[in-house]
């Protein structure tokens, strides 16, 4: 149970996050950056999509990748609160996008560890991928920052409002401590004093102040999300919903 | 979509170590880093190559259309430029 739900975290997150981005597929700034930002969203959709049929596989009861992506409720979907947060301006889905992906980046270099071998491989794919996410938005948040007056507040705005959130990704209880001591699980808290260096000094070259005393929010990793995870099921669900065994 | 998509540049593809690079496009973009990502979102997605190149389209200084008569015709009449006469060795791949 706790490995299976290990896995649907990671797999939530990744899918939740892909489903929010891809929100600005034909919406871009511009058509080269509307194409970037689909393009990582779909890698991030692939890797969530090998998670989903693994946790399938663990859990054994005739569940499938679609069942799970397309036949649960709010409660049962395990990602961070981050990645469902609306997309705002550029400004803001930059924000928060560079957040998760130099995470993922550290999680998933480390993950290529894991004895759990499924889980290896699925890393040792993905970090190419997001060695290259993480480049990318980052060089963002560096033209927001040191653009214009406006583009660095706009992303000030967006960093005060998603600071927050940024607490629960390295939000660990039972469930990973118990893959931790499997040796399937990454001890995230680990790497968070690197991330938190990292993260921050980018902020810094960018002019971006953090906000202060922030109270972190978490509870998404156990299914208590923002109202914002049940517009984004509602419209990624539907279609499976309405015609339950359609193929297309 | 916004009017303003930043200047246009060339994009150079080369599909293995090498061999040249070859035109394949070009793109919008507001600086150098991002001229060499978008490249690489548009142009090598499907493994065309293995190398990039991204050059800001009004740094090439190109010949006008006018300019063909005066700058290729005059080497029609002129077959002995050909170096026929060489025995190329077969090891060399790509002349």
């Amino acid at each position: 149970m706790n490995h299976y739900k290990y896995i649907l975290r990671l797999a939530d997150n990744g899918l939740i996050n892909s489903q929010r981005l891809t929100e600005w597929t034909g919406h871009g700034p511009f058509l080269e950056e509307d194409l970037a930002l689909t393009n990582i969203a779909l890698d991030i959709l692939g890797r969530s999509k090998l998670l989903l049929e693994y946790a399938a596989k663990i859990d054994n009861t005739g569940k499938t990748e679609d069942t799970l992506a397309y036949h649960r409720g709010e409660r049962d979907f395990f990602n961070t609160k981050l990645v469902e947060q609306p997309n705002g301006d550029y400004a803001q889905t930059i924000i928060k996008q560079v957040m998760v992906d130099y995470f993922d980046l550290l999680h998933y270099t480390e993950l290529q560890k894991s004895k759990d071998e499924t889980l290896a491989g699925i890393a040792a794919k993905s970090v190419k991928e997001i060695t290259y996410h993480y480049r990318h938005t980052s060089n963002w948040v560096l033209r927001f920052g040191l653009g214009t007056e406006e583009s660095n507040q706009r992303a000030q705005t967006a960093l005060d409002e998603l600071w927050r959130f940024s607490g629960e990704l390295f939000y660990t209880d039972e469930t990973e401590q118990w893959a931790i001591e499997q040796g399937i699980a990454v001890n995230v808290n680990l790497f968070k004093d690197k991330w938190t260096k990292t993260i921050t000094s980018l902020f810094a070259e960018a002019n971006l102040k953090l906000p202060e005393n922030t109270f972190m929010q978490s509870g998404g990793k156990n299914g208590l999300h923002t109202e914002h995870l049940g517009y984004i099921l509602a419209e990624m669900q539907s279609l499976a919903r309405a015609f339950p065994m359609q193929k297309w | 979509m916004s009017d303003s998509q930043g200047p246009l540049w060339e994009v150079f593809v080369q599909k293995k170590s090498g061999q040249p690079f070859v035109h394949c496009g070009n793109l919008h973009a507001f600086d150098k880093e991002m001229a060499l990502q978008n490249a690489r979102d548009l142009y090598t997605r499907r493994m065309e190559g293995m190398a990039l190149w991204v050059v800001l389209s009004e740094h090439i200084v190109a010949s006008s259309p006018e300019d063909q008569g005066s700058f290729f015709e005059p080497a029609n009449d002129k077959i002995f430029r050909h170096p026929t006469f060489y025995q190329v060795p077969d090891i060399i791949k790509h002349m």
